[in-house]
């Protein structure tokens, strides 16, 4: 299992537009079932098979669709979607134009996190670029001409925006909060039109399926998890970036890749995603195991647990939208009891009560934030517990 | 004609409802529009907003309220924000974190009595293989250390004052 670091990407040896000019002479039906063979699941970390999303959105009537590129890559860990958008923009307004051929839609909007506001002008010359050369606005090379033009709409600091339905709040000028699912977005989306909402990296693979066929994407990853993907790994490793795997790979034979072997523990998944102590690396990465967006941070073994907890904590307190109550009073009960930790006056009675507070989260919260920001505090909890009990402030 | 301040807004504002076609959904990006030239979206500006959209200015508020890159309050020319999420902890962001307050002379959430500089922090960047990140206005900075934190606010100042008209776009 070869890692390929940055620059080296698959992405790159993909000739542009290959894939869309393909698409292009097929039709519709076509370009779903070759998306769905290829059964991949978002690379967002939610794992949804996008060849479902876009046949739900395909089959649903309306005078208007839209495709969305959700390019607010917030989990904390994960910069791959910055990279791909730097370096093969292409490709992920290839994918989009083929999601909007495919569902008939007219209009792409790139949803882009304000962080990332430096890479608008790049995006925008792309996207120009493509204007010039007929792959968007009225594309008129493919058996049957399409319409399909895409713009760029910022993103203004908040993490929760990642989730679909707060991106599609925000994209209609109201606060990012999310919202009850069903209806989903390939029903009532933008402006209840039905939208397709998929992860950067979904829309680049898109587009290499499209030109290498589905039995390329097939041939490496496990049955449940096809392909390949990228991983963003940071942290206390000799070699931190962007690398891509094939789907299943071990934490071990990642660590060995990327050069942090030794590591006490591996957060999976960002802050929403679980803390694997060393004697689970042998799990997989895959979406039947430790499913993840690709964020990969390496805690080498002088590292304290109980202070990376709080720095997650931290995190879901101040990106939590309020709108629910388990989330909203949740999470900062738990960083509290993370600082009663850290001063070592947390009993082990409260301590459980706290165990029992996330779990009642994971149920009770409205969305995928106030559901997995328990994960960390949780994992940490049940690995570490020896590390975090018993403290002697200083 | 001489245009008072709030004039101006109001001219500006309209301008920009008039390219989203006065659509609701256009309304962040008006927002960010009078954030980057006027350093805040006043209770001023988010009335005329709101009379221009045909909504009731508390739903321009708690757009504004929500989202981290939009305020109320007046911010600095340059707004420092330094990341604190995990990697770039992992890798150094206090010492920078103190150093900044150093150069600065204030703490974190502060503007400068000046109005130049507001320190911030902020959370992931998504540069966290090249930790500590930070962000002036929209440039990134990466691998900043405590050194490199002085040497960034330093050419900063140096866009004021005497420097200002050759160097106004060269950072942020």
């Amino acid at each position: 299992m070869k890692a390929k670091y940055q620059g080296e990407l698959t992405f790159g040896m993909i000739e542009p537009a290959a894939g869309l000019n393909r698409a292009l002479d097929m039709r519709r039906s076509d370009i779903i079932s070759e998306i769905s063979k290829s059964r991949m699941r978002g690379r967002g970390g939610a794992g949804f098979p996008t060849g479902t999303k876009w046949n739900l959105a395909a089959a649903a009537i309306s005078e208007r669709k839209y495709v969305v590129c959700n390019a607010d890559e917030g989990e904390p860990g994960t910069f791959k979607d910055r990279v791909i958008l730097q370096e093969y923009a292409d490709l992920v307004l290839d994918g989009m134009t083929i999601a909007g051929k495919a569902i008939g839609a007219e209009e792409g909007i790139i949803y882009l996190r304000g962080e990332y506001a430096y890479l608008r002008s790049h995006l925008e010359e792309v996207v120009e670029a493509r204007r010039n050369k007929g792959l968007l606005g009225a594309i008129t090379r493919g058996s049957t001409p399409i319409t399909f033009d895409i713009r760029i709409q910022m993103g203004s600091g908040a993490y929760v925006c990642g989730e679909e339905t707060a991106l599609i709040e925000s994209l209609e000028g109201y606060r990012g909060e999310p919202r009850n699912r069903p209806p989903y977005p390939v029903d009532t989306g933008f402006n209840n039109f039905p939208t397709i909402v998929n992860n950067v990296e979904t829309f680049a693979w898109a587009a290499c399926i499209l030109a290498k066929g589905a039995d390329w994407f097939t041939q490496v990853g496990t049955d449940k998890s096809t392909g390949y993907k990228l991983f963003s790994v940071s942290g206390d490793v000799e070699k931190a970036g962007v690398y891509e795997f094939p789907m299943g790979i071990t934490i071990d034979d990642l660590l060995k890749e990327v050069g942090g072997t030794g590591a006490k523990a591996v957060q999976i998944g960002g802050a929403s995603g679980h803390c694997v102590p060393a004697a689970d690396f042998k799990r997989v990465m895959a979406y039947e195991d430790i499913s993840t967006g690709g964020s990969v941070i390496v805690f080498g073994p002088d590292r304290d647990m109980l202070s990376v907890a709080c720095n997650f904590l931290a995190f879901f307190v101040e990106e939590s939208c309020g709108q629910c109550t388990p989330c909203r009073i949740g999470n900062v009960k738990l960083l509290d009891g993370l600082k009663k930790l850290q001063a070592g006056t947390c009993s082990m009675t409260y301590l459980k009560e706290l165990i029992s507070l996330g779990e009642t989260m994971q149920i009770a919260s409205k969305c995928g934030l106030g559901q997995s920001s328990p994960n960390a505090f949780l994992s940490i909890v049940k690995n570490f517990k020896e590390e975090l009990m018993g403290r002697v402030s200083e | 004609m001489l245009l008072t301040e709030n004039e101006r807004l109001r001219q500006n504002i309209m301008e920009w409802v008039d390219e989203v076609n006065y659509d609701r959904s256009g309304l962040i990006p008006i927002l960010q529009k009078v954030q980057k030239k006027y350093h805040r979206v006043s209770s001023y500006a988010m009335q005329v907003i709101a009379d221009a959209l045909d909504i009731h200015p508390v739903e321009v508020y708690s757009v504004v309220s929500f989202y981290s890159f939009l305020d109320e309050k007046s911010k600095g020319r340059f707004i420092i924000r330094l990341c604190q999420t995990i990697s770039c902890d992992m890798a150094g962001k206090s010492r920078v974190a103190r150093q900044l307050e150093n150069e600065l002379g204030i703490q974190f959430g502060q503007t400068t009595a000046d109005g130049k500089f507001t320190l911030e922090y902020t959370n992931c960047l998504g540069m966290c293989d090249r930790g500590p990140a930070m962000l002036v206005n929209d440039q990134v900075f990466t691998h900043v250390t405590p050194e490199k934190a002085h040497e960034i606010i330093e050419k900063c100042r140096q866009t004021f004052g005497v420097f200002a008209l050759q160097d106004q776009e060269r950072i942020g």
